[in-house]
């Protein structure tokens, strides 16, 4: 296997490694994590954040990371953006390693806040990355005004971040990854901010989007229905060290309602969730 | 609203105390009036000893105290002139003589602000791009924090003459040499603001940056400049006033001919303490103004950059 270890990648690699690992066809694998290793060296021990992690993405699922804090969950997500190291194993997204994908923009990440900077207007803060990627004016607007309207923020334009609830600066935040056209969404917890009655509602909306756009999404949770209720896939985390304990095929139909949530498929699977975090002492006393 | 809004809590207090932390127009007034009182009561302590000398040697040996008073408040060369003397002074050098004539005090000014004014462009540019590379790059942090710091504990009144003369040495003379004591005095604030506000964004922010693949100067003039500029104008209320300070420092050492400190070298000289307490109170609006008219600019700024109300 041609082993594209992150800690050795450079921008000398410019030319895009060949496909995805063997045995899978190429393009349809968007993430490929193999024996991953996370270590950070604190002053007495070291701190295993992720060991050992093996994953694979493929294109348009909508894959959920779940676990208590501290199962390097976030730190995964990390990893996959280029914004953390790893100290060992291999990543790779979309076939090249996470600093190739990022210098390609391949990847839109939604972080836990919203996030926006507050000198700019709704609609000057989702043309924001496509100033930076040198998108001429006209073509940014109109672009900027397609992903406001996917979000149900259409007329928001001339608003300032203050001016909105935190349900809608979070939508922002979407419509500014989305405004680029990444294949891949990372959501590092995009909901965990924001009350029960917001998120049920933004979770409906972020399925319609996802099934619209085809994108292919990572999602970090904490949240067992929220990730049950999204993800044709869900990876169970638990800490200490940050590991993988499960991964989950949902049987859900694509179409889902909130009410499925009664149902004894979506409650096997929530269970079946709960089952891997005990398994992982993550419902252990600390 | 204002600090002293908070302090006060709600807005409704009717008591005189209420009214004074909010700043209404009466207690304000009443402020003034105390000082402007303070100051007449100080001219009649300081001045009187003199006057009871001049009365000796006019053989006066009888006065009432209304005399002395009135004659404390009229001297030609008081030691602390009264408030009227010095408006006075300041509507016969403002407002009755030509502007440009060397009499005026407008031409004094003027004069004066030119140079602080060139020397605060100069400092302020100099203190923003002293401040980005000292953010970007390390070594600059290491190497030019301390000559910065250690450049602002010599008094200015010190070093004034030697740039005035060194400068004069290679053929710099007239507005730059005491624009340069302008900037001397103003790129300091200016650096340990921008310091500050460029490293103000907070991680999260910097991180979508890198998510983008965004270059150093993009990340600079998309978010680390405009997320300085709450602390860039108060920088520069805090510069632009010490330019003024500094170009009449300038003015001193050199027996400029013009300015408000030529004026004020020649007050001394002649002992025309009025004329004195003419300029400094020119020189005082002069930094007032100044310093408000950064203000507005900030209002506009940040009005532009959706400050909340």
């Amino acid at each position: 296997m041609t082993a594209i270890v992150s800690v050795e990648s450079g921008r000398a690699a410019g030319k895009p490694r060949a496909g995805a690992a063997p045995g899978t066809a190429p393009g349809t694998v968007a993430v490929e994590i193999r024996g991953l290793n996370l270590t950070f060296q604190t002053a007495d021990t070291p701190v295993f954040a992720l060991s050992d992690i093996d994953l694979t993405i493929g294109r348009g699922d909508f894959v959920s990371l779940i676990g208590p804090s501290g199962c390097g969950k976030t730190t995964l997500m990390r990893v996959i953006a280029d914004l953390q190291k790893p100290t060992g194993g291999m990543v790779s997204v979309n076939g090249v390693t996470p600093e190739i994908a990022r210098l390609r923009r391949a990847y839109g990440y939604i972080f836990q806040a919203p996030a926006l900077y507050p000198w700019r207007t709704v609609i000057r803060n989702i043309t924001l990355p496509l100033e930076i990627m040198g998108v001429d004016k006209a073509e940014r607007l109109s672009r900027a005004k397609r992903v406001l309207d996917l979000v149900n923020l259409g007329g928001f334009e001339r608003k300032f971040p203050w001016q909105l609830s935190g349900g809608m600066q979070q939508r922002v935040s979407i419509a500014r990854a989305l405004s680029f056209d990444p294949e891949l969404l990372l959501m590092d917890e995009p909901f965990g901010a924001l009350d029960e009655i917001i998120r049920d509602h933004l979770n409906e909306e972020l399925l319609r989007l996802w099934k619209r756009t085809g994108k292919t999404v990572v999602f970090v949770t904490h949240s067992i229905s929220e990730a049950v209720f999204l993800s044709t896939r869900i990876v169970v985390m638990s800490p200490r060290p940050g590991r993988i304990v499960d991964v989950i095929d949902s049987n859900l139909p694509a179409d889902r309602t909130l009410d499925m949530r009664e149902t004894p498929e979506f409650v096997a699977l929530a269970h079946r969730v709960r089952e891997g975090l005990r398994a992982g002492h993550s419902y252990d006393d600390r | 609203m204002t600090t002293a809004d908070a302090l006060a809590g709600a807005p409704g207090g009717r008591g005189f105390l209420d009214r004074v932390r909010r700043g209404s127009a009466g207690p304000v007034a009443v402020v003034l009036a105390a000082i402007v009182a303070i100051w007449y009561l100080g001219a009649i302590q300081l001045n009187t000893p003199r006057i009871v000398d001049q009365y000796g040697r006019d053989g006066r040996a009888t006065w009432t105290f209304a005399e002395l008073v009135a004659d404390s408040w009229s001297m030609e060369r008081p030691v602390l002139p009264a408030p009227h003397q010095v408006a006075v002074e300041l509507k016969k050098s403002v407002l009755d003589i030509a502007v440009t004539s060397r009499r005026s005090l407008v031409f004094h000014a003027w004069v004066t602000m030119s140079s602080a004014l060139l020397g605060f462009a100069i400092g302020a540019a100099l203190g923003i791009a002293l401040a980005i590379g000292i953010v970007h790059v390390r070594t600059l942090e290491r190497s030019l924090m301390p000559w910065i710091i250690a450049s602002q504990t010599v008094p200015i009144l010190a070093i004034a003459p030697m740039i005035i003369v060194v400068l004069g040495s290679v053929g710099l003379v007239g507005l730059v040499p005491k624009a340069i004591i302008s900037t001397y005095l103003c790129f300091f604030p200016v650096t340990i603001g921008m310091v500050k506000g460029l490293t103000s964004p907070e991680p999260i922010h910097l991180d979508l940056m890198r998510t983008y693949s965004a270059s150093t100067a993009q990340t600079l003039w998309k978010l680390r400049w405009p997320a300085s500029l709450a602390f860039l104008f108060p920088s520069l209320k805090v510069a632009v006033a010490l330019s003024v300070v500094g170009a009449i420092v300038g003015e001193l050492p050199t027996g400029a001919q013009a300015g408000i400190g030529a004026r004020l070298l020649v007050g001394s000289y002649y002992g025309q303490t009025v004329q004195i307490w003419a300029a400094l109170v020119v020189a005082a609006v002069l930094a007032g103004l100044s310093v408000a008219a950064v203000g507005g600019i900030e209002r506009l700024a940040l009005r532009r950059a959706g400050a909340q109300p």
